[in-house]
């Protein structure tokens, strides 16, 4: 549990040192949610009826902004190598510097999902299950997202290909999170959605660091 | 138990792989042809006319084949893909060379057909609450993605093993996004038969199960195919491609 949480640590005050790549993935997400209101303007009533999903969509784009950078830097600077090869348990690092990543990315779109919903005209009474949603989903998102990031690392421009290996993972959480909001909010079901997607969540940060670390070390083997 | 292992370690062996599997690529290649020709001249010519859908149904003949090949191909991506990341076995990792682009062309077929069926049968080109025509899309996708992910890694090994880990986490995301989207009410009839249980009458069936085998046939024959290309390529400067390529050069 020490490795995970040193990692965590020294992950977390690397983010917040490059604090302009750790939001830029939360003004992305402002910018178009924005974007999208405006586009939609005039037309409230459409806007609140497509607001879930437009935001699950924006989410999951603008979490391919800070997982392309995600194992870069350390990858550049050699400390990634370092990371491997500690001996016992190897993985343990890499499960604090994803959930670092999550806590660094996930976590402000949750705390900032009511105030955003709202932008998008959602009723206020969608606004508790988006952010709920959202808690139980994002960590999916993120453990996903480092498995293709792990992928990529080593390769140029991994960028562009990054969206098209992790995007149809994701498919899953778009619909059960999409659907919670709305089944919630109208008050016809949605709990089940929600507890799937909290299983999801606990399957991926279960299985997901040992694709990470097997990805790495073939990254790392590349490079 | 001896001779399995035997035969396991002989599956890594070039050679013997390419030079074994010659009579087994033309004999699928053979009864492909046969079967596609019989299954397909019988269920467009001469099997009944649905009562409800008329001739348009026959697309069946070509839309069940695929699709049903479609997963299939990617169950054996995902098997190889771990297969090689637990005992590292190069051939592995040539199956998945062969097997990704006919696993994608075969979707992409079984997609476009059933849309062209979709629309006299359920008066719709595209349904997006339907489980099966969606997983199927994403399906093609993890094909592409897979295919440019091999092309996007210069070294070929390193390539392999990538491929491998996202096949497998892709092989553990395909119930839970057919499941997921199962979760609307679905348009799709459920599957026209089972291994038990048959909702069609065996004059319609039997060209379709004749044009199914055909399929995995055929399936196997480019798989073959591509995969002794590919060893021929991987192996170009060992002794017997040598000795293979003086034979030939020796017949002309």
């Amino acid at each position: 549990m020490g490795l995970v949480r040193l990692q965590f640590q020294r992950e977390w005050r690397l983010l917040a040192r490059a604090r302009s790549e750790a939001l830029n993935p939360l003004v992305f997400l402002i910018m178009t949610v924005t974007l999208f209101a405006l586009a939609l303007d005039g037309q409230a009533q459409a806007l609140s009826r497509y607001a879930a999903g437009i935001f699950w969509v924006l989410v999951l784009l603008s979490s391919l902004l800070s997982l392309d950078g995600m194992f870069r830097r350390d990858f550049e600077d050699g400390s990634l190598e370092q990371i491997l090869l500690l001996a016992e348990v190897p993985f343990l690092p890499i499960i604090g510097k994803m959930l670092a990543q999550w806590a660094a990315t996930g976590l402000p779109v949750v705390l900032m999902s009511p105030l955003l919903g709202t932008v998008l005209q959602l009723p206020p009474e969608a606004l508790g299950p988006l952010a709920g949603a959202l808690l139980v989903g994002t960590p999916t998102v993120s453990m996903l997202g480092a498995v293709g990031a792990a992928l990529v690392v080593g390769v140029r421009r991994g960028g562009a290909l990054l969206g098209l290996l992790v995007l149809p993972l994701y498919i899953p959480v778009l619909i059960f999170g999409t659907a919670a909001v709305n089944g919630l909010a109208a008050g016809t079901g949605g709990v089940a959605q929600i507890y799937w997607l909290a299983a999801m969540s606990v399957l991926a940060v279960t299985l997901a660091p040992f694709a990470v670390h097997a990805a790495l070390k073939i990254s790392l083997e590349n490079g | 138990m001896n001779g399995l292992k035997t035969l396991w370690h002989r599956l890594g062996s070039p050679r013997w792989f390419y030079q074994m599997m010659k009579p087994w690529q033309t004999g699928l290649g053979f009864v492909a042809l046969v079967a596609l020709l019989v299954g397909t001249v019988w269920g467009l010519a001469f099997a009944p006319e649905d009562y409800q859908q008329g001739n348009s149904f026959r697309i069946i003949y070509v839309h069940v084949p695929m699709v049903v090949l479609a997963q299939s191909a990617y169950m054996m991506l995902g098997s190889a893909g771990f297969v090689l990341l637990v005992w590292r076995m190069k051939m592995a990792d040539v199956a998945m060379v062969a097997i990704v682009p006919v696993g994608m062309t075969v979707t992409a077929i079984g997609l476009f057909s059933g849309a062209v069926w979709g629309r006299p049968t359920w008066g719709t080109w595209w349904e997006w609450t339907d489980a099966r025509l969606v997983s199927t899309l994403v399906l093609l996708f993890l094909y592409v993605g897979l295919y440019a992910l091999r092309e996007a890694i210069p070294r070929a090994e390193s390539a392999g093993r990538a491929c491998a880990v996202l096949a497998v986490v892709g092989l553990i995301n395909i119930p839970i996004i057919k499941y997921s989207v199962e979760w609307w009410t679905t348009l799709h009839q459920g599957a026209t038969f089972t291994a038990t249980r048959m909702s069609m009458p065996i004059e319609m069936a039997a060209p379709l199960i004749v044009n199914i085998i055909g399929a995995y046939c055929l399936f196997g024959y480019l798989v073959l195919l591509n995969m002794r290309t590919e060893l021929l390529r991987r192996e170009r400067d060992t002794k017997w491609v040598g000795a293979l390529r003086t034979e030939v050069i020796d017949g002309v």
